[in-house]
């Protein structure tokens, strides 16, 4: 290349167009036209077999009338709304944990975020022997502490939270993610903190959270979108045989995304998945500006943070 | 929030400080009872696995359970091996755990490099399109693409699992694009004037300073490679080309409530991930939390 020092701003953008290039052609292929298709496809009915015929709203407006299609994006609103506080609380709660000075942190660190690189498929049939009625250690710790113990994978109300309990395995992610962040907090403000005399939920809520408030931001963006899209733990919770996921006793565990695949490669009605994915996007979309948008009033960005 | 307050009050020089020392030893011994208390609901899950996968049915199917079989058998590791192809399985995965990471090194720092450290006027904005993409589900795209290597006839193959980590992975190239950030220019400028070309800077300036972010973003690029299981359930069909997660997938189609065998499946097909973690163990950890903070 020239010896000269790089000067012209045309030069310099072909440079950057250049380097970007892997991104910009897969960006291409597997997500620009994908995305232009499936909005096509959405107003089309499409088996795979026959050319897709044109059919209009027809797909938005059965949508309407699909009992399935409520229940599940009623079981996957239900999931979001357990899952994400629960997530974002016990990861704040075992952060906490995880920072105390205590020996051996790196291995209980280590511990915590073992489950999450565990194949998920693992994990589903390990919950369900653990979910087991008669046989798993749930219920049997249930029974010691004198509580009710349900047919978590039997009964329509006990099969989403079964869902969640299987997910809250997998939070050694954001645990980590929130000691990084509790780490960062600087210590002159809990000392001036102690001489004001504030106890421990006055630091914590007047000092802590406000501090940690970006990252809680986007750990409850992250994982609002994860639930949304939940597909492989009911999947699996429910599975039956291969290629087939009964949705849980009354569909009470089917969820959004595993009604969009069953319709998509099960019934092969390619259309009117094509437009589910699509309200499943604009929800993403709207949810998330919403939090965007309320998080103006809780989230404080300190004045040394970018 | 009993669990944060127990934190809290480390490092509080309360006025009450000197306490007896029986007091302090029972503020330890309660610290270090809390964070084992937490490891083990982590854990135990593992142990019940392994403990079933080592049972005969009799231990199995008794209440209450217990975690130490009062028989140990390796008869259920036995029928695994007689039922599925083991190694192949594992083989396949490892191809394309590898193709994925092989292809995200090769594209993903590149476009790290364009974002950060070359002055250019699209900058920001595909920063933006970069994140944007991020959010989007793979629902919307996962049935054009179908179609697409249909089309081409290249589903089942491997094809479509491993392509589009050639063209670079969103998350990583954000979290690349963040390391690169902090590598100082000085060092590329003077690089710069002495005339070595941007793709010798990149080279030989930095991706070996980016190495341990190149390492975290392999290990991660090879975890959700080895971890996947709506693409495999996607696009493979044969058996012969089934990844671990489908074939535990496909046993447990077939051999249903089997505990025994079900589990000794589930112990095999996690061994491989638990020895990745034990010896990367720091750029896991180290890696989960340099990314999540901007």
């Amino acid at each position: 290349m020239a010896a000269t020092a790089p000067r012209g701003a045309r030069r310099q953008t072909l440079r950057g167009l250049a380097f970007a290039s892997p991104f910009l052609i897969g960006a291409a292929v597997f997500i620009v036209w994908p995305v232009l298709a499936s909005a096509v496809y959405s107003f089309t009915d499409f088996n795979l077999f026959q050319p897709p015929s044109w059919v209009g709203l027809d797909n938005y407006a059965r949508m309407m009338q699909d009992d399935t299609f409520w229940k599940a994006l009623w079981n996957t609103l239900f999931l979001t709304v357990t899952g994400v506080p629960l997530t974002i609380l016990i990861s704040i709660a075992g952060a906490h944990l995880l920072n105390l000075p205590v020996r051996g942190q790196p291995l209980y660190r280590a511990l915590v975020y073992l489950p999450t690189i565990v194949p998920v498929v693992v994990g589903g049939y390990l919950w369900r022997w653990l979910l087991n009625t008669q046989y798993g250690f749930v219920n049997y710790f249930l029974g010691i502490l004198h509580l009710p113990q349900p047919e978590w994978l039997e009964q329509p109300q006990w099969g989403k939270p079964a869902i969640v309990l299987m997910c809250l395995w997998t939070i050694g992610g954001t645990m980590i993610i929130y000691l990084a962040a509790i780490k960062d907090v600087p210590a002159e403000l809990y000392e001036a903190a102690e001489l004001d005399g504030a106890r421990w939920f006055a630091r914590f809520r007047y000092i802590t959270w406000p501090t940690i408030s970006p990252v809680t931001l986007f750990q409850i963006i992250v994982t609002v979108i994860a639930y949304l899209q939940i597909f492989t733990q009911p999947y699996l919770l429910t599975q039956t045989r291969l290629n087939e996921a009964s949705g849980g006793p009354g569909q009470s565990m089917i969820s959004y995304a595993m009604y969009l695949y069953q319709n998509a490669f099960v019934f092969l009605k390619m259309g009117y998945a094509s437009a589910m994915a699509w309200v499943l996007f604009l929800l993403t979309l709207a949810i998330t500006l919403v939090l965007l948008w309320s998080s103006k009033k809780w989230v404080h960005y300190g004045s040394d943070r970018d | 929030m009993a669990l944060t307050a127990t934190e809290s009050r480390i490092g509080a020089a309360s006025p009450r400080r000197r306490r007896p020392t029986a007091r302090r030893a029972a503020r330890t011994a309660l610290r270090h009872v809390s964070v084992w208390a937490l490891a083990l609901l982590f854990v135990f899950p593992f142990l019940s696995m392994l403990s079933t996968a080592f049972k005969l049915p009799d231990d199995i199917f008794s209440a209450p359970p217990s975690l130490w079989p009062t028989e140990w058998t390796l008869e259920n590791f036995a029928a695994v091996f007689d039922e599925i192809p083991f190694w192949q399985y594992l083989w396949n995965t490892l191809v394309i755990a590898g193709l994925s990471v092989l292809g995200m090194l090769i594209s993903s720092p590149l476009v790290a490099y364009s974002l950060s450290k070359i002055g250019w006027r699209g900058q920001r904005p595909l920063l933006v399109i970069v994140m944007a993409t991020m959010m989007l589900p793979p629902q919307v795209t996962m049935i054009p693409l179908f179609l697409m290597w249909n089309g081409l006839g290249a589903t089942n193959s491997i094809i479509p699992l491993v392509a589009p980590a050639f063209f670079g992975t969103p998350f990583l190239i954000f979290m690349l694009r963040q390391f690169l950030t902090s590598v100082p220019n000085e060092l590329l400028q003077a690089a710069r004037i002495d005339g070595a070309s941007e793709l010798r800077i990149y080279w030989s300036i930095v991706l070996p300073q980016a190495r341990p972010a190149l390492i975290t973003a392999a290990i991660f690029q090879f975890v959700w490679a080895w971890t996947d299981f709506l693409n495999p359930l996607i696009y493979l069909n044969d058996a012969s080309k089934y990844t671990l997660s489908i074939g535990l997938y496909s046993f447990f189609g077939e051999r249903n409530l089997e505990w025994g065998p079900l589990m000794a499946a589930s112990v095999l097909f996690t061994v491989p991930a638990l020895v990745l973690f034990v010896f990367f163990q720091r750029y896991f950890i180290g890696g989960v939390g340099a990314g999540a903070l901007k």
